[in-house]
Order: C-alpha cells, then sequence, then structure tokens
C-alpha cells in the first residue's frame, strides 16, 4: 500500500475493528462452547467452526467466542453457552448440529430471542 | 477467516530477557500441531508491565493471564486451553501470601490500580505493524490537527490540557511550544529525548517497544504546531529491541505518506531522523543531547540562550521526552479538559499550578511486583508500594523510595501518603524525574545507596564543570570513608556543606542534582549515618567493613549438629570445627560475603 488518505485511515480502523473487539475482552455475545472429552467425541469441533463461519458469513464485530470443558450433562453435548453480556442470562442449548446454530444466531444473536426448543435452561457453570 | 483467540505474547526487553521468542516458537509449532492455525494467532506485543512474572501471555477475548512460562508448559497449554477449554490453573498468577490464582488480567491488584494513556495500547497490538496502531486510533489526531485545526489551536490545547514534561523537569509542553514557534529561524526542529539512561528506569523504552507510532504521532503534531520540518529522536544505542520497532514505525509510517512532504495532502511536510547516543548518561540533558547530534562531545552549556531560541545548529529547538509526545495524540483527540480532570492543583491560570494526567514509573528494587506502572499524578507512593507493587519482597519492613532516577532523593516511610506531584516530590528532597522508582528494605544501608547512586552520577560527570567533576569526587571519598568506619562528625557537616555547593553552582542539573540521595539521607536516616561514623557499625548489615558473622556454638551443635555446610561453602577457608561440635569464624581470614549465612538451615549464623 502506497500513501493512504485520512478516510484510508478509517478503512484500516473498519477492517480490524473484530480483532480490536477480541484484543480487549470486550464484545456485546459471549458464545462459549463445551469442549471437554465428551463435547469433542460428540462433534464441538464442527460447533466451534460453524460458529466462527457465521461470525464471518454475517460480517459481525461483537460477538467473541470462547470454550470450556465438560459441564457434566454429557448425553446433551454438544452444547453451547450463549450470553447476551449485560442484557440477558446465559443460555445452554443442547444436542447442537450446524444448523441450529445458524438458528441461535438468527434469533439469539442478532434479536435477542432465546431459541426455546433447543434451550436446555438458563445459568452457566463457571468457566474458568 | 478471523481467527477466534489471541495470545498476547510480551515481547518487551525483559520478557524477551527471559526467552519469550522461544515461547512464541513453541506456542506457533503446537498450535500448527493441533491444526488450529486458522483459529488461533500468536501476536508479539511490547512490554506487559509486569516483568516480575515473565515471560507472560494474555489469551484474549477470554482475558487469561499466563507467567512464568516455560517452553516445556506449552503443548499442555495448548492441548488443555485451546482445544479442552480448560485454562491452566498452574500457569496463572498467585499473589504474595494467597493460595488461589487469579485467573484474569484485570482481576490482578497490579493492573487494577493502573490507569492507561501512554501505554494505552500496551498488550493489544503488534508495535512492528502500523495497521494495528491505526486499528486502535493511530493518527486520528493528527488528521484531526491537520484538518480542523490551526498551529495556534494546538498550541492552546496542549496549554489547556495542563501537559508537563514527563523527562523530569516538568517545564510546561505548551508554553514551550508557543515560544518556540515565535522564535525567528529558517528552520525549527523538534527533537524526543530517548536517552533513557538512570539505572532501573526503563519507561521510555517500553513505550517505544510498545507503540512507536504515539510517540512519532504527538512529533508530527508538535512539528506541525511549532512549524517545524525536521524531527530528530535522540535514543541509545543500548536499547536494541526499541531502535529496531522505531526504525520500522519510521519506516511503515513513510511508506503510508504519513511522513515526508505534502502529508495528507494538507501540504504538511515532516521527516523523522534517528540520531543514536552512545550511552552516557549526561547526554540525556537537552543541551549535551544537542551536542552530541551535531557531533560535538556530549557536554551541556550555561542556558543564558534557551533551546526554544537557539537550540539544535543554533536553530529554534523543540524538545519533549518520549513519554510527553506519547500524550500528545490523546490529548488532541480527547481533549485538553479529559486530560486535566486526572492530576493535582490547577492549571487553568497558573500552568506550574498542579500536575496532571498520568504517570508512567518503573518500578524496580525490593517490591513484589516489579515492572512497569502508568498511574494518575496525585496517587499515593503507599498506594504504588504497596497495592500495585505487591508490598516488599519476602515479607522484610519497608525503608525508603527513591524517585526520579540516580539524582533523586529517598523518601521515608513516614511520607508514604505524598501524593505523586512535580511540587510535592521537589519539596520533600526528591522530584518526578523521569519516573524510576527504587525500593529500599530493611537489610538496605541508607549510606551505601547514596554512595552508590553518587558513584554512578559521578562517573556519569562529563567533567566540565569544577562543582560537578571535583564536589562529587570529594563527596564519594568522604562516603567511602564512612563506609569503612573511618568518617568522623565534622564529615557529616563538610558533607552536607558540599552538597548544597554542587547543587548550587553545577552547569546543568545532573550536577545539580546529584547530591539529592545523599542530602536526603542525611535528613530522613541520619541516626545510620550516626551510627557509622559513633558507633562504627552498619544497621542495614550491607557495609562490609562494619559487620562481622558470628556463629552460636550452642544452636550450631543442638539444631544443626556441627553440619559443616557453612564450612564447606566459605570461599576464605575462614571456618573451622569438626562435624557434630561447635564452629567458629576466623575474623582475621573472613571476608564478610555472607554465604555462611546463606546457608545455614538452622539460624546458628548471626551478623551485626
Amino acid at each position: 500500500m502506497g500513501k493512504i488518505s485520512i478516510e484510508d485511515l478509517a478503512k484500516i480502523q473498519e477492517a480490524a475493528r473484530y480483532k480490536v473487539t477480541l484484543r480487549q475482552g470486550a464484545g456485546r455475545v459471549r458464545m462459549n462452547v463445551h469442549m471437554g472429552t465428551c463435547g469433542i467425541a460428540a462433534g464441538a469441533r464442527g460447533i466451534l467452526t460453524a460458529v466462527m463461519n457465521e461470525i464471518e458469513a454475517r460480517n459481525l464485530h461483537d460477538v467473541i467466542i470462547t470454550n470450556s470443558g465438560c459441564a457434566g450433562l454429557c448425553s446433551q453435548e454438544p452444547m453451547m453457552t450463549v450470553e447476551v453480556l449485560g442484557e440477558l442470562a446465559p443460555v445452554k442449548y443442547v444436542q447442537l448440529t450446524p444448523e441450529k446454530v445458524k438458528k441461535i444466531f438468527d434469533s439469539h444473536v442478532l434479536r435477542g430471542s432465546v431459541v426455546q426448543e433447543f434451550a436446555l435452561a438458563v445459568g452457566s457453570e463457571r468457566t474458568h | 477467516m478471523a481467527y477466534r483467540t489471541y495470545l498476547m505474547v510480551c515481547a518487551g526487553t525483559g520478557c524477551v530477557a527471559n526467552q519469550s521468542m522461544k515461547i512464541k516458537d513453541k506456542l506457533e509449532t503446537e498450535i500448527r500441531k493441533k491444526g488450529l492455525q486458522e483459529e488461533v494467532s500468536v501476536v508479539t506485543t511490547g512490554c506487559n508491565g509486569f516483568c516480575a512474572v515473565g515471560p507472560l501471555m494474555v489469551v484474549q477475548p477470554d482475558g487469561i493471564f499466563y507467567q512464568l512460562l516455560k517452553e516445556t508448559d506449552i503443548p499442555f497449554l495448548v492441548e488443555e486451553h485451546f482445544i479442552k477449554g480448560r485454562p491452566v490453573k498452574e500457569l496463572m498468577y498467585t499473589p504474595p501470601k494467597e493460595k488461589l490464582p487469579i485467573p484474569k488480567m484485570s482481576d490482578i491488584p497490579f493492573f487494577a490500580d493502573q490507569s492507561l494513556v501512554v501505554l494505552r495500547n500496551r498488550g493489544l497490538i503488534n508495535p512492528e505493524i502500523i495497521d494495528e496502531s491505526i486499528a486502535r486510533g493511530g493518527y486520528q489526531a493528527l488528521a484531526k490537527v491537520l484538518t480542523t485545526m490551526t498551529p495556534d489551536d494546538v498550541i492552546q490545547e496542549i496549554k489547556a490540557s495542563g501537559l508537563r514534561g514527563r523527562g523530569g523537569g516538568g517545564f510546561p509542553t505548551g508554553i514551550k511550544w508557543e515560544t518556540c514557534k515565535r522564535m525567528p529561524g529558517d528552520i525549527h526542529y523538534v527533537i524526543c529525548n530517548a536517552d533513557e539512561g538512570d539505572p532501573g528506569a526503563f519507561m521510555d523504552r517500553s513505550t517505544i517497544e510498545s507503540d512507536p507510532h504515539a510517540v512519532i504521532e504527538g512529533m508530527l503534531i508538535g512539528a506541525y504546531a511549532i512549524g517545524s520540518s525536521h524531527g530528530y529522536v535522540y535514543i541509545r544505542n543500548e536499547y536494541p529491541i526499541a531502535l529496531e520497532r522505531l526504525q520500522t514505525a519510521l519506516k511503515q509510517a513513510r511508506e503510508y505518506g504519513l511522513l515526508g512532504t505534502n502529508i495528507f495532502n494538507k501540504n504538511f511536510n515532516f521527516d523523522i531522523k534517528i540520531a543514536r547516543g552512545a550511552g552516557a548518561f549526561v547526554c540525556g540533558e537537552s543541551t549535551a543531547l544537542m551536542a552530541s547530534i551535531e557531533g560535538r562531545p556530549g557536554e551541556p552549556r550555561a542556558k543564558y540562550v534557551h533551546m526554544v531560541e537557539r537550540g539544535l545548529w543554533d536553530m529554534p529547538t523543540c524538545l519533549n521526552n518520549v513519554e510527553t509526545w506519547a500524550n500528545v495524540p490523546q490529548i488532541i483527540l480527547k481533549g485538553a479538559q479529559w486530560f486535566n480532570s486526572v492530576g493535582t492543583g490547577d492549571v487553568s491560570a497558573d500552568p506550574w499550578g498542579g500536575s496532571k494526567g498520568t504517570k508512567v514509573f518503573s518500578l524496580a528494587g525490593k517490591v513484589n511486583n516489579t515492572g512497569l506502572i502508568e498511574v494518575p499524578m496525585g496517587i499515593t507512593l503507599r498506594k504504588i508500594i504497596f497495592d500495585i507493587g505487591g508490598g516488599i519482597k519476602d515479607g522484610k519492613k519497608f525503608k525508603a523510595v527513591q524517585t526520579g532516577g540516580p539524582s533523586g532523593g529517598f523518601i521515608p516511610e513516614s511520607l508514604l501518603d505524598l501524593p505523586v506531584d512535580y511540587e510535592e516530590l521537589t519539596k520533600v528532597g526528591s522530584m518526578m524525574g523521569s519516573g524510576g522508582m527504587v525500593v529500599a528494605d530493611e537489610d538496605n544501608c541508607m549510606v551505601d545507596m547514596a554512595k552508590y547512586f553518587l558513584s554512578f552520577t559521578q562517573t556519569e560527570s562529563c567533567g566540565k564543570c569544577v562543582p560537578c567533576r571535583e564536589g562529587t569526587k570529594r563527596m564519594l571519598d568522604i562516603l567511602e570513608k564512612i563506609t569503612v568506619g573511618e568518617g568522623t562528625e565534622e564529615d557529616l557537616i563538610l558533607l552536607e556543606e558540599l552538597s548544597s555547593m554542587v547543587v548550587e553552582s553545577s552547569l546543568c542539573a545532573l550536577g545539580g542534582s546529584a547530591p539529592n540521595p545523599v542530602l536526603t539521607t542525611l535528613k530522613y536516616f541520619r541516626e545510620e549515618y550516626e551510627a557509622h561514623v559513633k558507633d562504627k557499625k552498619c544497621p542495614g548489615h550491607a557495609c562490609r567493613k562494619l559487620i562481622q558473622y558470628k556463629i552460636d556454638p550452642v544452636a550450631c551443635v543442638e539444631k544443626g549438629h556441627g553440619c559443616h555446610v557453612c564450612a564447606k561453602n566459605c570461599p576464605d577457608g575462614a571456618i573451622v570445627g569438626e562435624t557434630k561440635q561447635a564452629h567458629t569464624i576466623d575474623v582475621m581470614k573472613c571476608n564478610k560475603c555472607g554465604i555462611c549465612y546463606d546457608v545455614c538451615k538452622f539460624d546458628a549464623i548471626s551478623v551485626e
């Protein structure tokens, strides 16, 4: 890239927005994929990839991904806890598939409405 | 695809010295091995600040802080945290005297009590990539001044902010700029003083290492305000990482047209050259620094004519310290009022009326959390040392803190509630200086400390003026005499007289402040001097000629069964005795190294 203009500063900033959000540990929504042995065996890696793909496809800058160990409910894996920070209590989703992840993005992440049919309970285990 | 996790590995000088680059390589290898390279990114950042526990890294967005990493920890860490989602407790920070580790960086008291302006990008960006700086708002302030502000507007904003020189003098920055701008001359120069030479100080080094573009942008704004198109950064060659990152930053800024001609098409030209110093302490003094850039010996001159009038190559010159420059972009972006809402006093009428904004300090010596901190002006020394610094090492007792580098004064416990402020520190005989802070505990001898710092300034005296060259030498002779037990009470009076002579008649601030450690220790710890002079004892057990090691024969036999470890370890063969019997020290042979004291597991050896 050669000489840049004042407008280019804003473009560089915009392109890096998601990176900056993540590095500051800030974000509007936290999605925690459970990655215990049980979760991984049941396909948690695929769920994690699906979440990352959704974030990229929808060009979201405010969704952060974390992962945690087994939540103790191995029969319901793969699981994920979704939390709209400071607004809604964390919600646990069970027996996930990439299609279900898509729906959770449409409804919970973007519109703040919990997808009741995949939800197990409201509340969260400690992540660390 | 965007990454989901960033591993912010500290690559400040301290952590690099502790092999953080090997940790980075190992992380990258392991991440590739596990197929996570598309998801997890390793970023090298500038100094994180918590140097005491390096090499360290922060995992974002979780905010987990890992410390004292070893290459062998990495495979387990990658598997546990990044695949299985279980942060590794064993690698987290546990405060002294506590049992539970603190996972999140933001919950660690060392970080929680700081407020970052100058170091706002530390640990968040890779300083070698200009886009990362721009992503965090870099060069926005430059865009603002070039599009919406006149040079006078900029000067008014800086004046209103109350920003004062962070290199030690505390001169109001806006006034300096205004005076320099008014001075006639074909060329005006701006200089960044990065010749930080204080033992135990690394603020400027870390600022350049973690965010070089903040300094460059500050200089650009200053140059626009003053009407300058030529800048210099005078940086010591012993700072290889800072130098390299600065060179990279300058190159990238030039490629983007942020340095050079017609910047942002606003008909503003400015470029920066690097002048490398050879490590002479006196070259941090502004006139000596300019002499050095000009290729002359680094010696100061009398300042009948100020540098803003006739500085580098006899042209009007505005010199500011690294930290001062790095504050400028934030003041422009957020406004003078935002800046001066933090700090002490009132600068609206009198620019010397208060200390505003934040100050970076390097915390060193006998404190648990050594490292780099940025705190609001007006914070108490007690909060810095005991909350952020985590108190004194090994549960020892605090004795004194030296602020302001080798020529700063020692401040005793009774004054620990003093707010950090230019005037308050000067009042008690010390100074803000550039921000070194060295903590002494009960085991430090204050006479010895004063001698150490005076020997530094004495060696670094350029020798141009007599009071500094000869005065500090004679003072050092007297201190030497006192520490070997040959001092007299008259010596203390002579020491005070010499000190005030050196302070008053030296040519520059090096001599003008060199006696501070002596004067303050004489003032606050006079009893220690008297113990050396009258009783020929050293209460801190540091002056070898005045101490004696003794073995308690009862403890030696009953507790240790004459274990003989001390005798085995004595380098002088001064300890005699058979196993199971009491040992004794031959005072004629004993060199007072203290090894026996350290190796005795039965507390049978004492020192007095």
